[in-house]
């Protein structure tokens, strides 16, 4: 059924009882072309475009929960492309490109707005690495403005831009950045992918890979074995553990990152704002509450949820960059599970064992990712050669000593 | 995870007190070949259970420490000494965004 607003019209008429189920709920098949691991956004943006733009239906997406309970659903939902290394600028800004046109082209309302960011800078340094990041996006054809302090400060009156600990000097904007409603981008590509044939099996959880004289040839589930020609992992931050079931050691840490909600109040912060000291970014969502997060929990984690000094490092962040937070009452915090990777930037490879893929590293960016890792993982699956925007996302990079580290912070993946 | 390290030389103490680094990896020798140095530097086994990791007591002994901890339930194994396992530092200052 496609969505419009005639359809929204005609089935209120109907008391709405005429809406079918978004996806089916098919019993696995016992052989598919290529089997994706992981329901996530990366996942089932793989499955779409594997589908929409290489014909390859023949696919299963194996969930070991439902589907958007991952970190798709978790994240701050922060889409942008500012980025300074050429291994990365043009991939994000392919990303940000498939946002700006994805409702029209999955058919779903994944309120996509465009609210733009503000990184702000605090010191000459920062400034400096500020204006050289612009103008690296610039080159790349990327919008990016610089704001001076009294820019700042008409921008976001709110902010405390004259404190006395970390005085704010300044701030990249990037106007085509901004905020996504994250659960419809999972419900979208579901719903996009079922409707081309492909196999959502969710509560399914891969528990081994199996192989055939060195190659992969389908994944051990808690519902039995499912054969596959190629079998593509997408699994965030259980990375690493569905990497082992084939041999495989990762650069990869897992790591928790945290985010809040507060109560809802009326329209008060209408862009995105980092902080550079201290880490804290927020939006506010279209319901009213302010989201926002700071610093992962430092220590491997597997458990979705983080420590109470991570809460209180960010609430007092939050303070010296936007006083008047000081009023506002936390609704929610949750965490999620990250593949922080050893260079901070992500991998989207073939592995050294035949007919298996990988997809990992996302960091607790991948979210703004999702639609550009989808359509360059489905041309690597599709074509079994990299996509040219993923060049040096390569798994080995790491042994040759290219890394793609956006920050030079090195092989620490709780730094990044 | 719990908000009390065991710290070999100063017994229990808040966990605001210790920053982390992350796997308690062993280095290797400057000789090994590069095979051994770039598992050393960049792979993980990144385990969901127990983990030995280095933990660094700042506002106490100063001591770097091994402590044992569980990923998942977050319980700890046990702490010791980290002489003899010399962890990689690196700078803190940051300005990462989501
Ligand atoms: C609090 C928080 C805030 C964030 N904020 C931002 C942000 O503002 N902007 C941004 O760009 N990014 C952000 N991120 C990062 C972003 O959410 C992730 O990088 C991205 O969602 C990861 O890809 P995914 O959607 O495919 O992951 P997931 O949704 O986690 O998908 C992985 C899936 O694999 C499944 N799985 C794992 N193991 C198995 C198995 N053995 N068998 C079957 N299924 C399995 C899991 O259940 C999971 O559903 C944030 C992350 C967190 C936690
Ligand atoms: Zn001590």
């Amino acid at each position: 059924m496609k969505y419009s607003a005639l359809s929204v019209f005609l089935n209120g008429l109907r008391g709405n009882t005429a809406w079918q189920k978004m996806w089916r709920a098919p019993d696995p098949k016992p052989q598919y072309d290529v089997i994706i691991i992981g329901g996530g956004g990366h996942g089932l943006a793989t499955a779409y475009y594997l589908a929409k733009n290489h014909g390859i239906t023949n696919v299963a997406v194996i969930e070991k929960s439902y589907i958007g309970s991952g970190n798709v659903g978790r994240n701050t939902t922060i889409i942008r492309s500012n980025y300074l290394l050429e291994g990365n600028n043009p991939f994000y800004e392919l990303s940000l490109k498939l946002w700006e046109g994805l409702e029209q082209d999955f058919n779903y309302n994944a309120m996509i707005s465009q609210r733009g960011i503000l990184n702000l800078v605090h010191n000459d340094g920062q400034r400096d690495a500020a204006m050289r990041r612009g103008n690296a996006m610039r080159l790349h054809g990327v919008d990016a403005e610089y704001f001076d302090k009294e820019a700042v400060r008409r921008f976001a009156p709110y902010l405390d831009v004259d404190q006395s600990r970390f005085p704010i000097v300044g701030g990249l904007f990037q106007p085509r950045a901004g905020t996504v409603r994250h659960d419809a981008v999972a419900w979208g590509f579901a719903r996009g992918a079922d409707s081309r044939g492909v196999d959502i099996i969710q509560n399914c959880e891969v528990t081994g890979l199996r192989r055939e004289g060195g190659r992969v040839v389908g994944v051990e589930t808690t519902r039995g074995f499912i054969g596959a020609r190629k079998v593509a992992m997408a699994a965030a931050g259980n990375s690493s553990r569905v990497a082992e079931m084939a041999g495989l050691k990762l650069p990869i840490e897992t790591h928790v990152l945290q985010a809040f909600v507060s109560e809802g109040i009326k329209p008060f912060i209408d862009s995105v704002i980092t902080y550079s000291m201290g880490h804290f970014y927020i939006s506010q969502s279209d319901k009213g509450g302010l989201v926002f997060g700071g610093d992962i929990d430092m220590y491997n984690s597997y458990a979705q949820r983080g420590n109470l000094s991570m809460v209180e490092h960010v609430a007092e962040a939050g303070k010296t960059m936007i006083p008047r937070l000081s009023r506002m009452r936390y609704l929610r915090s949750w965490g999620g599970v990250m593949d922080m990777s050893m260079d901070g930037s992500p991998i989207i490879d073939k592995t050294p064992v035949e007919n298996l893929f990988i997809n990992c590293g996302w960091c607790y960016g991948g979210f703004k990712a999702t639609p550009a890792s989808g359509w360059c993982y489905a041309h690597l699956i599709a074509n079994d050669a990299p996509h040219p925007l993923t060049r040096q996302m390569r798994l080995d990079r790491f042994a040759r000593g290219n890394m793609l580290d956006e920050e030079g912070s090195g092989p620490t993946p709780n730094r990044h | 995870m719990a908000s009390l390290i065991d710290c070999p030389h100063c017994g229990k103490r808040p966990r605001e007190e210790f920053t982390t680094l992350g796997s308690a990896v062993t280095r290797p020798s400057p000789s090994a070949d590069s095979e051994t140095w770039t598992d050393y530097v960049y792979l993980r086994d990144n385990p969901r259970g127990m983990h030995d990791e280095f933990w660094h007591h700042a506002d106490g002994c100063r001591r770097w420490i091994v402590v044992s901890r569980n990923t998942f339930t977050h319980e700890f194994g046990g702490t010791r000494d980290a002489a003899g396992i010399a962890p990689m530092i690196s700078p803190t200052e940051k300005t990462s965004q989501k």
